[in-house]
């Protein structure tokens, strides 16, 4: 065989998306700095899945760990989203919740503590109903008294991107990092194909779809902040750039009168475009 | 859901360590193994899918017949096949070796 001379980028590139939940928590903290909380040795899982004979897992695919990024303290959540397509659960819940509580006292306390979520996750879980619910909740308003002291990020790499609930979540973020196979959006494409039609929304056209909610059209319209390719090293890279910027001037989801206006200005009575609505968002981004 | 259970007595080989691998996704299966204070083997398994109790015990027996440690295995399965569960056992008792 001859030898091979040339081999494209992403041959060596160290794929974040193939890692499971805590692997990729630990990629991005200092080397050797986490330990891990309620882990699934704990055994504290969803009480409600073996009812309705689904199997549960033993850290009820939330995994949390404490240690320091670029030096500084910091706590990592991360949904596995291979596990129940990353749903929020009444335990998984309460583990995101305290965690970021526990984030805020410490911050409060002198010691300023980001959290980085790695949302990957289709939402509230069916299954837990209204105690989902209640979690998607308490998250939101956790991480909204977190930011006032720390940033909380987002990650969003993919493959099941972060929608539902949890998308509110990542929209109260101080920071939202994506990489192009992502796709970050409140109704998930099959939702909306069911509730308004094919004619609305064809769930099955994956061009159309990562044109919408993908991660390069969301930052470029500037709804999320870093864009990484799918890569280790690069995506510890703008994680540990967020955390350095501390948190930012203005929070997006503070901005309520510019995306009021923004949707004002939107002709209805032509179809809007994603490249358009780029263009009508980018605004000061650009 | 179905709970099955299995003890292994010749597995006595005292472990220090403990192991986590898998998870419960699609078609994949999570293992814990942890010494067992009992000093003998002790299998448990919640699996999504029934009515395979003879297949798993098949799997088991064969792991059993190359591993001698005295641990604890909890297994919350989402239908994972015999040679996948095969691979994640030896994964997880290879995570126990020092």
């Amino acid at each position: 065989m001859s030898d091979i001379t040339f081999s494209p980028a992403f041959i060596g590139r160290q794929s974040f998306i193939e890692l499971d939940a805590r692997e990729r928590a630990t990629a991005l903290m200092d080397t050797g700095s986490s330990h891990e909380l309620v882990g699934p040795f704990d055994r504290i899982e969803s009480p409600w899945l073996p009812m309705q004979g689904i199997a549960p897992q033993s850290d009820d695919g939330c995994v949390v760990l404490k240690g320091t990024i670029a030096g500084r303290p910091a706590v990592v959540i991360a949904l596995e989203g291979e596990f129940q397509a990353g749903s929020m659960g009444e335990v998984s819940g309460a583990k995101m919740t305290a965690a970021l509580d526990f984030a805020t006292r410490d911050s409060r306390n002198g010691k300023t503590t980001a959290a980085v979520l790695l949302l990957e996750t289709g939402g509230v879980r069916l299954q837990e109903a209204n105690l989902g619910l209640a979690a998607v909740a308490e998250v939101v308003a956790s991480i909204i008294a977190l930011r006032e002291y720390a940033p909380v990020i987002t990650v969003t790499a993919g493959t099941v991107g972060c929608f539902g609930g949890m998308s509110l979540a990542a929209g109260v973020s101080s920071y939202i990092v994506m990489t192009p196979e992502a796709r970050l959006g409140l109704n998930g494409p099959e939702v909306i194909e069911q509730e308004s039609g094919i004619d609305e929304f064809d769930s099955t056209d994956r061009a159309l779809i990562w044109a919408i909610n993908g991660g390069e059209q969301r930052v470029a319209m500037g709804v999320a902040d870093e864009l990484s390719e799918d890569n280790v090293p690069d995506i510890a890279e703008a994680v540990r750039k967020c955390i350095q910027a501390g948190q930012p001037a203005v929070l997006r989801s503070r901005q309520i009168e510019l995306y009021r206006s923004r949707i004002k200005s939107i002709n209805t009575s032509i179809q809007i475009e994603p490249r358009s609505l780029r263009q009508l968002w980018a605004g000061e981004k650009e | 859901m179905e709970l099955l259970e299995f003890d292994y007595p010749s597995a006595n080989r005292r472990v220090n360590k403990r192991s986590h691998v898998g998870v419960v996704g699609s078609g994949e299966m999570e293992v814990l193994m942890e010494p067992a204070e009992t000093g003998m083997a002790h299998v448990s398994i919640r699996t999504s899918v029934d009515g395979f109790g003879r297949s798993w015990k098949g799997v088991i027996d064969r792991f059993f017949s190359k591993f001698d440690g005295a641990v604890r295995i909890s297994i919350n399965d989402a239908g994972a096949t015999p040679g996948n569960v095969m691979l994640r056992l030896e994964q997880a008792a290879e995570a126990l070796e020092p």
